[in-house]
This record gives structure tokens, sequence and C-alpha cells, in this order.
């Protein structure tokens, strides 16, 4: 009888070896497939969202006259007030006028209003409430930066080109040719926009001046409600269920339920948080304290089911050496069992947490997708002012028309994600510190 | 062996634990079956028997660790020096530090090996300060043989001991919140020999301060450390009586088929 080599492979080996490979092939497009995907996914958001971190301003002198601003001569500020946002608008056109006339660029083929249009509508309610907050700088020549309008803003980030301009009654060719001799001289620049993060919306027509500031404090003030109250309420039923709660019918129909809950679309939740929290216990709407109610309502589930998980993973043998000692229940379960589970619990906790600062849905049943210009206040009692969130802004500003929204949408997604990754970041390194064998 | 058995003869007949028609169910399972037996003090007691007689269930019905069982019920009556320990009155908390148990796998904490020792007379409030909390650990640790290699690395954690080194952090653990009684449930089943050697020493030591009741697989380890044998067969106490005797006398024929090695 011949031996067969080991060198040559039998018919059997081939075929598994050909499975196997040809499985291996699956996966590899699989995971390929998914990353082209993350890929585009996060090519498209950059390329449309990383403009909204840059902002075209312009900087000139402006002269706060007495005689235009302050005819009482009063300096107060209720009396000042008479003073509207168009006279400031007329104020500032004139400075600019001055400005590029000293600086010898020629305005004559500008048609009416299309010096003012160079400058953003929110510049002069800004240069008004500097005013009105600070009197003495009247009579004072101040160097004044505005934002420059959204078409000219849309120019330099490729957005609006001098063909469309021809088309655009908000524009022309001519004002953006005055755009580029005012960058020439100096007057406009391109620069970081920090107001992107700190400042308010703005209404339908001022892209160039809205703001992730509301959103990104009341999406805060909510995670704070969700975290104090989803945390310790979360962690507190689960040691109850795993480590007291005898076992029978009633806390299986819990368990059940609660994985059920875990479920439920989250615009339930919405529904549930209109009906209670501000119909029935008749808090504000759009307030962040409701949004963070609804939110932890939402993520309790979410942490229970993983510290159950992370309780359960604790070898029992522990429970039985500390209570062999004569430890209480509740020390054997503060002193040995969550510590042990703390990474899980963490974990969980955080990714529950990251779930719920991207929620919409929600949060648009309970009013918070209201156009806020006024900062919540500092908390507590800031928790019930009106506020924004962050997935809402982005959805909202997805609906408005100006194409400028939707660099500021992808803009804001990237600050979104930014706070997820910082998030899951934290869960990590928690996990990591708390990690412990046994 | 034998000759052995005869020079350690029961010192005490003090009555330390006492039952009387214990029985235990797990649910329908009537896992312990009308059990009277009387646990000496300063004695080891062996309980031996083939597996799943029911050693360990009646074991954990003397310090009431069964009660973290749901479905386990115990009935008759057990007694710590006269005091019924399933009485209402008794918290069960408290009866636990009187009666410490030593587990089939060693079980340390994961912290260090001075927290492992401290932490029974901490929550117990055994000591007033740090100086006593330090001699109460490197007296147990001294009586559990494993001071001389653990005392230069007392912060290490537990877990990064040895087998049979954990085992002993365990004991050193459960004799340091001072019991009456110490319970070990094959306390050398996860050892080697020569660690087993040196558990099975440091067992006929603790006996000049505690009652010990050690459940064992191996009946030469029954043999070596203890002074009186319980046969167990399904959940029935078959025969009590002192080691030599058992082992060499048996009256019962089940006992005496077991120790021939034709039941097990
Ligand atoms: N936690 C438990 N739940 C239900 N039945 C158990 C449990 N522990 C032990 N038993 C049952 O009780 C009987 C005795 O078990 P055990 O005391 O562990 O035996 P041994 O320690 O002698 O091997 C066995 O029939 C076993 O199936
Ligand atoms: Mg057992």
């Amino acid at each position: 009888m011949t031996r067969a080599s080991l060198f040559a492979q039998d018919k059997r080996t081939r075929a598994r070896n050909a499975t196997e490979k040809r499985f291996r092939a699956y996966g590899l497009t699989a995971i390929v497939l998914a990353l082209l995907a993350l890929l585009w996914l996060l090519i498209s958001i950059f390329g449309n969202g990383l403009p909204a971190f840059k902002q075209t301003f312009l900087t000139f002198p402006v002269t706060l006259e007495e005689s235009v601003l302050d005819k009482s001569g009063t300096r107060d500020p209720a009396v000042m007030a008479k003073a509207t946002t168009i006279t400031y608008g007329k104020v500032l056109t004139k400075a600019l006028e001055a400005e590029a006339t000293a600086k010898g660029i020629d305005l004559s083929a500008l048609k009416k209003k299309g010096l003012a249009n160079l400058i953003s509508e929110e510049s002069p309610a800004t240069l008004r409430n500097m005013v009105l907050a600070d009197p003495s700088l009247i009579g004072q020549t101040i160097r004044f930066t505005a934002l420059a309008g959204g078409r000219v803003d849309g120019y330099y980030k490729g957005r609006v080109t001098l063909e469309t301009a021809a088309l655009d009654k908000n524009t022309s060719p001519e004002q953006l040719a005055v755009a580029d001799k005012l960058k020439e001289a100096g007057v406009l620049t391109i620069s970081l926009n920090s107001g992107f993060v700190t400042m308010p919306d703005a209404s339908d027509k001022r892209p160039e001046a809205a703001g992730l500031g509301i959103a990104i404090i009341g999406s805060l003030y909510m995670m704070a409600v969700v975290l104090v109250l989803a945390l310790p309420i979360g962690v507190a039923a689960s040691v109850y269920l795993e480590e007291f709660a005898p076992k029978n019918r009633f806390t299986d129909l819990i368990e059940v339920n609660i994985a059920n809950l875990a479920a439920v679309p989250s615009i339930v939740y919405g529904i549930l948080g209109l009906a209670i929290f501000i119909n029935m216990v008749g808090l504000p709407t759009s307030a962040p304290i409701v949004g963070g109610l609804v939110l932890t309502l939402m993520t309790l589930p979410r942490i229970i089911i993983p510290t159950r998980a992370a309780l359960k993973a604790v070898p029992p043998s522990i429970r039985d050496a500390a209570l062999g000692i004569g430890a209480s229940r509740l020390q054997t379960v503060t002193h040995h069992v969550l510590p042990l589970a703390m990474p899980g619990i963490l974990t969980g906790t955080i990714i529950g947490l990251a779930q719920a600062l991207g929620e919409t849905a929600p949060l648009l049943l309970i009013g918070m997708v209201a156009f806020v210009r006024d900062f919540p206040g500092a908390p507590p009692s800031g928790l019930f002012d009106p506020a924004a969130a962050l997935p809402v802004q982005i959805y909202n500003w997805t609906t408005r028309g100006d194409p400028g929204f939707v660099e500021r949408a992808s803009g804001a997604i990237i600050v979104l994600l930014i706070f997820l990754i910082a998030m899951n970041a934290v869960a990590i390194y928690l996990r990591r510190k708390f990690e412990r064998r046994w | 062996m034998k000759d052995q058995r005869l020079e350690s003869r029961v010192d005490t007949q003090t009555i330390k634990i006492q039952a009387r028609g214990a029985q235990v169910y797990y649910g329908t399972n009537h896992a312990i079956k009308d059990v009277d037996v009387d646990i000496l003090d300063k004695t080891v007691t062996a309980f031996i028997g083939p597996s799943g007689c029911g050693k360990s269930t009646f074991l954990r019905c003397l310090n009431r660790m069964n009660d973290t069982i749901a479905s386990c019920r115990v009935e008759g009556k057990i007694t710590l020096d006269d005091e019924d320990i399933y009485d209402p009155r008794v918290d069960p908390v408290q009866l636990r530090a009187r009666i410490g148990m030593v587990f089939q796998k060693p079980n340390p904490f994961p912290k260090s090996i001075y927290d492992n020792v401290a932490y029974g007379p901490k929550i117990h409030g055994l000591t007033r300060n740090k100086a006593e909390l330090d001699a109460i650990v490197e007296s147990c640790l001294r009586k559990a043989a494993l001071w001389n290699e653990v005392k230069d690395r007392l912060a290490a954690p537990g877990t990064g001991l040895s087998g049979g080194q954990q085992q002993r952090l365990c004991i050193a653990r459960a004799i340091a919140t001072s019991p009456e009684v110490l319970l070990m449930d094959e306390p050398c089943s996860a050892l080697d020999p020569i660690a087993t050697a040196q558990v099975e020493e440091l067992i006929d030591e603790l006996r000049s301060q505690f009652s010990v009741v050690i459940v064992t697989h191996s009946m030469q380890q029954a043999a070596r450390v203890s002074q009186r044998t319980a046969f167990f067969h399904l959940g029935n106490l078959v025969e009590y009586g002192e080691t030599g005797q058992i082992f060499t006398n048996p009256i019962d024929p089940r006992t005496e088929s077991y120790i021939s090695g034709r039941i097990g």
C-alpha cells in the first residue's frame, strides 16, 4: 500500500481550505464595504462642514456719534434704545464706505444697498447691544469687526460664484469685486469662527450668524440631568434586582419589561414626556429639564441592562467570600461587587448617555425645536429656561432654505461627533482604569 | 497512619454545634434527611461521602449560607452553644462572624493581601487603630503559615498568589474575625499535594482554638486531620463517630463499602 505524501493535499483538505478562503473573503469584503461607507460619510460631512469653522469678517473703524445714537445725550440705555438696528445699520454702512474710500476703492459700480449688503444683518444688532451695554462708547471711534453677509461668505467658501451672483438678487458680481478689493486692502479677512460654537441660532436669512452656543449648553444641561438621575437610579435598580430581589414571577416580569422598554422607539418617550412633564406637571416647554427627564426615562433601561450584566459577571465566589466573613448584603455589594462591576457599569452608562446626546425625536415633541435667542441661565434655574439641543439644531438647520445652512448643519454634525468621540474616549479610559483581574 | 490516629484523640466533649432532625430541601429535592449530629469544640470533624450526598449542603446550613439560595429550605433544629441559629431573632450576618468559612475554590478578594485579611476585623469593628489591625493581620497570616512568604508584599494583590497560598490567605481571612467554628468545604481539592500537606498541618494547629468542620473527598485526608468523622450517603447521615473507629471498624455496611472503595 502506498502512503499519501504529506506534501500533496487530499481532496477533502482542498475543499475545506477553499471554503475557509471563501469565508475570509466574504468577511473582508464586508469590512471593506463598511469602511468605505464610513469614509464616504466622513468625507461628505467634513467637506461640507469644515467651512463652518471659518468665517468672513470685515474690520473697520466706526465712529459712534452722539447726534445719531444718543440724541438726548443722557447716556441712559433705556432712552438710547430708541435708536434701532436700522440706525446702527446706517452707521455701519457709512463707516465701511468711508474706510473703502480711504483705501481708494471705487464703489461707483455698486447698486443701491450693494454696500449695506456686504455686512451681515446681524452686525447692526451686535453693535447696538455693545453700545447699550457700555454707553461710554458714544463719541468714540472703535474698530469694529462685523460679519460679512452670507453671500460674500459663501463666495469665499466656493458656494457662490460670479455666475450665480449675476442671477442672485441678494448679491451681484460688482459687489463681489468690491469684496475682493476689500480683501486685498485687509479690511475683509477670513478667520477662525469661534462664534459658531458660542453664538445663538440666527434667523433663516442669516446663516453667517448662526451658532451652536445655546444648543451646546442645552445638550450639556440635559446630559447633566440624565447623568445625575439615570446613573444612581439605574445602578440602584440593577443592584436591587440583581442582588436583593427574590427571583419570582413578578421580578421576571420586570426584567422582561425593562428589556422591552429599551426597545421602545424614542419618540414614544417624547409623547410620554409631553403628557406627563408638560401637560400634567406643568413644566415649561423647550426646557432642558424636560428634555433631560425624557432622556432619563429613555436611558434608564439602557443603563440597567448593561449594569445587570456587569453585576452578573462578578463571580459568585466573591459574594460567598464576603458573606462568609459576616459582611452584610449591602456591604458585600458596595465593597466588593460594585467595584468589580464598575468598568461595565461606566461603559454602559456612557454609551447610554451618548445615545441620549444624539436623540432628536423625543425632543421635537417637547418643543426643543423652538427658535431660541437668549442663553439659558446658570443651573439649576437655567434648566427651566428655553434652550435648544445639538441634534435638534442640526435637524432644524437642514430644513432651512438658505444654502449657507447646509454648511452650518454639517459643521454641527462635526461638533456632535466630537462630543460622541470624547465620551467614548472617556468610557475607554474609565474601563482601563477600573479594570481588574480576578 | 492508624498509629497516628490513636494519639490524636478527642480532647474535649463540649458540644459546640448540635443538629437535631435537620432537613434541607432545594425546592422539592430533599437534600438532607433527618440529620442528628453533635460537633465538638476544639475538634476537627470530617464530613465524608460520595459526591452529591449533601456534605456541602449540610455544612452551609451551619452558618446559614444556604439563606442566599432562594430555593433552599431548612427545617429541624441547629444550635450553636445551645442557641437555635434559625431562630427569627438571629441575624445571620452576626452568626457568620462567629462561624468562619473556607470555600472549595480559593476566593481571595481582588484586593491587596493585607486588605484581604483586614476586611473582616474592619467591618466588625474589632480594632481601634491601625497598629492593632496590623497586629491581627500579622498574627493571622502567621497562623495560616503564610507570613514568611508574603510579609514583604502585603500590598500585592491576593489574587496574584499561587493556589495553595491563596487558600491559606483565605484561611487567614476567615480566622481574622476570631470565629469559634471554622467550616471548610473541600479546602484542598484545588491544591497540589505539597500545598495540601501545608493546609492539613495548619488545620491541626487551628484545632487548639477552634472547632473545625472539614468536608473532604479524600478519605486519607479525613483520616489524617480529623478526630471525628461523619459519613453521609444520599442525604442521610449514615454513621458518625471517632475517626479511628469509622475507618477501622465501621458499623454500617454502606460505610464499609465506601471506605473500601465500592461506592463513591
Ligand atoms: N444550589 C443548589 N440548588 C439546587 N440543588 C442543589 C444546590 N446545591 C446542591 N444541590 C443538590 O443538593 C444535593 C447535595 O449537593 P451537595 O451538598 O453539593 O453535595 P456534596 O457537597 O456532598 O457533593 C445534590 O443533589 C445537589 O444536586
Ligand atoms: Mg460539595
